[in-house]
């Protein structure tokens, strides 16, 4: 084992599994345990907020699979990746106030509390907590797999220890830590990011004599590589920009985004949020799409595409430097992980178990099932990834879109559109979930109908649903209470 | 519960106001992004001019592009932004110290 890598990784994680533990001494002191452990009491500044949107968002697809990816494809993928920035502004811009005032309104801690009280609707609640679960716990085993080659390839540990490290250590901050421990780990993480992103692009650079010497030995293998089309020129202009809509402005209707856009403290923690998103979100985007592709020359011939940035790490920095640079990825799928494992967990717990098993639940007994749930969804994730499936990406892009098509209309337009009615949601939901997988298969086998990524025609599909439902059951307009509910 | 006479919230004015915004920059980065991306990568690689290492397209679209977002979310943030309560004044406060 490689002590120089792995010991500034082992000091990372002990910082987090002491956030862990703190934020559940503080949770002790809180009124409403599930309001903390779901939310962190809402209490979060601008840093934290922007810093846990970015690090959420920003997976394993952005530290190995998005840079990988990068490396095989060229500059093609790096402008496919800045799409990304948008997301840093536009969704705490988009949901903005009007979703923050309308959830302290209504009392709601997850998505699906604003869902249920807008629609007022089971079937609502059940669909989305249905495909929460089916598509965030896809997402989430991938993210464990991913986790765990990191660790494997660092440490040289069997895949099955790599991964049962990997788990315990996420498991049990999350688990005892809630949603602050989740957050203030995030934005750890998310500065471990930054600082490691820049810190491999200066290396990369040096090493590879400078910028212009790269990309003259980039357009001597392939001239293809510094155009915006591809290795193989197989990228077209419409389909890189249907990325725009699955991970740009789409982002918006993540579950696991959409939550930390009504847990900040107040308008001047957004303000400054939006600010700090988009200059962190660019600068990881930017540098690690970047390192990919100037790790070709370097290193040629890397066949794993997710393997390329620890590659290019341990083969350009001292080895200590490398474990600090590569505690990035790992905090990336860390930070990914123990959000999606809380959202999940909250949407069993709080909203199907809370709402329609048992309302009557104590405090303490919510805190029981909260967490001892949070840990059990753990440890299946565990269980699924021993066998892993061999794309992350692919698995991570599948789930990201199926949600966007089922939860970009409900909520937006839940939000601003007073005729918007459960008719219309449930449409929406079922035609996007629906047309994604019908869609899916269809790309795999013939190619991308249209042209397009396979996110693009459910949202337009969902959309039209959400219009004719609406519409043909056209009820009185809605108006959001002008007061608080309490206690819902 | 629920009243039945419904006053507008006057700050959703504020916010529908700024969600626009929010869309109105995506439309900027999408068009920046777009442009200089396929308007200056479109010809064969051998005729590409370079900026500061970079061939033009990568350097106005990726990072220029990410500059000019960054700046306009800036003036955006500082000036057009308005703070205001996202609480109901009547509500009784659950904020804890950070």
């Amino acid at each position: 084992m490689n002590w120089e890598v792995v010991t500034p990784l082992l000091v990372f994680l002990l910082i987090v599994f002491f956030v862990g533990i703190w934020s559940n001494r503080k949770m002790a002191k809180s009124d409403s345990f599930l309001s903390d452990y779901f939310l962190g009491s809402r209490e979060f500044g601008g840093i934290v907020l922007a810093m846990t949107m970015v690090a959420t968002y920003g997976s394993a697809s952005s530290f190995l699979g998005g840079p990988g990816a990068a490396y095989s494809i060229g500059f093609g993928w790096v402008l496919l990746a800045m799409t990304q920035v948008a997301t840093g502004y536009f969704v705490l811009l988009v949901l903005g106030k009007k979703f923050a005032i309308v959830t302290r309104k209504f009392q709601a801690v997850t998505l699906i509390d604003f869902l249920k009280e807008r629609y007022k609707s089971k079937a609502v609640v059940l669909l989305s907590a249905g495909s929460i679960i089916v598509f965030l716990f896809s997402a989430m085993a991938a993210q464990w797999v991913g986790g765990a080659y990191l660790i494997q390839s660092l440490t040289g540990l069997s895949y099955t220890a790599a991964l049962f490290i990997f788990t315990l250590s996420v498991l049990i901050y999350v688990t005892i830590g809630g949603f602050r421990a989740v957050a203030i780990t995030d934005t750890i993480q998310g500065f471990v990011m930054v600082v490691g992103t820049f810190i491999l692009l200066i290396a990369v650079v040096v090493s590879g004599g400078g910028i212009s010497a790269l990309f003259a030995d980039l357009a001597s293998e392939n001239p293809n590589l510094i155009t915006p089309y591809g290795q193989d020129g197989q990228l077209t202009a419409l389909y890189i920009s249907s990325y725009w809509i699955l991970v740009g402005v789409g982002v918006v209707a993540l579950p696991q985004v959409a939550v930390r856009a009504m847990s900040y403290r107040n308008a001047k923690s957004m303000h400054r949020a939006i600010l700090i998103g988009t200059v962190v979100v660019g600068v990881i985007m930017l540098n690690m799409h970047l390192i990919g592709v100037f790790a070709r020359p370097i290193m040629p011939g890397i066949e794993v595409a997710d393997q390329v940035i620890p590659m290019i790490a341990l083969e350009v920095l001292p080895p200590w430097i490398a474990g600090i640079v590569l505690a990035a990825p790992l905090a990336a799928m860390m930070s990914t992980v123990d959000s999606l494992l809380l959202l999940v967990s909250s949407s069993v717990v709080k909203d199907v178990y809370m709402n329609y098993i048992k309302p009557t639940a104590s405090d303490k007994q919510m805190k029981n099932i909260s967490m001892g749930f949070t840990g059990l969804l753990g440890i299946v994730a565990f269980l699924l990834a021993i066998q892993p499936p061999e794309l992350l990406i692919f698995l991570n892009l599948f789930a990201f879109g199926g949600l966007e098509a089922a939860f970009i209309w409900p909520l937006v337009m839940g939000l601003y559109w007073k005729y918007a009615n459960k008719q219309g949601a449930i449409a929406s939901m079922i035609v996007g979930i629906g047309t994604y997988i019908v869609i899916h298969f269809y790309n795999q086998a013939y190619g991308d109908l249209l042209g397009v990524h396979t996110v693009t025609l459910p949202v337009i599909l969902s959309f039209i649903a959400f219009i004719v439902f609406s519409l043909l059951f056209k009820k009185e307009a809605y108006e959001f209470p002008a007061t608080s509910l309490k206690n819902a | 519960m629920r009243k039945k006479k419904y006053v507008e919230d006057t700050r959703y004015k504020v916010a529908h106001r700024e969600a626009l915004i929010g869309c109105g920059l995506a439309i900027i980065n999408i068009l920046w992004w777009y442009g200089f991306a396929y308007g200056l990568g479109s010809k064969p690689p051998g005729e590409y001019t370079y900026i500061l290492g970079f061939p033009a397209w990568i350097f106005f679209s990726c990072i220029v592009g990410f500059l000019v977002m960054v700046l306009l979310v800036f003036i955006v943030v500082k000036f057009v932004l308005v703070d205001m309560p996202l609480e109901d004044t009547e509500e009784e406060e659950e904020v804890h110290s950070a």
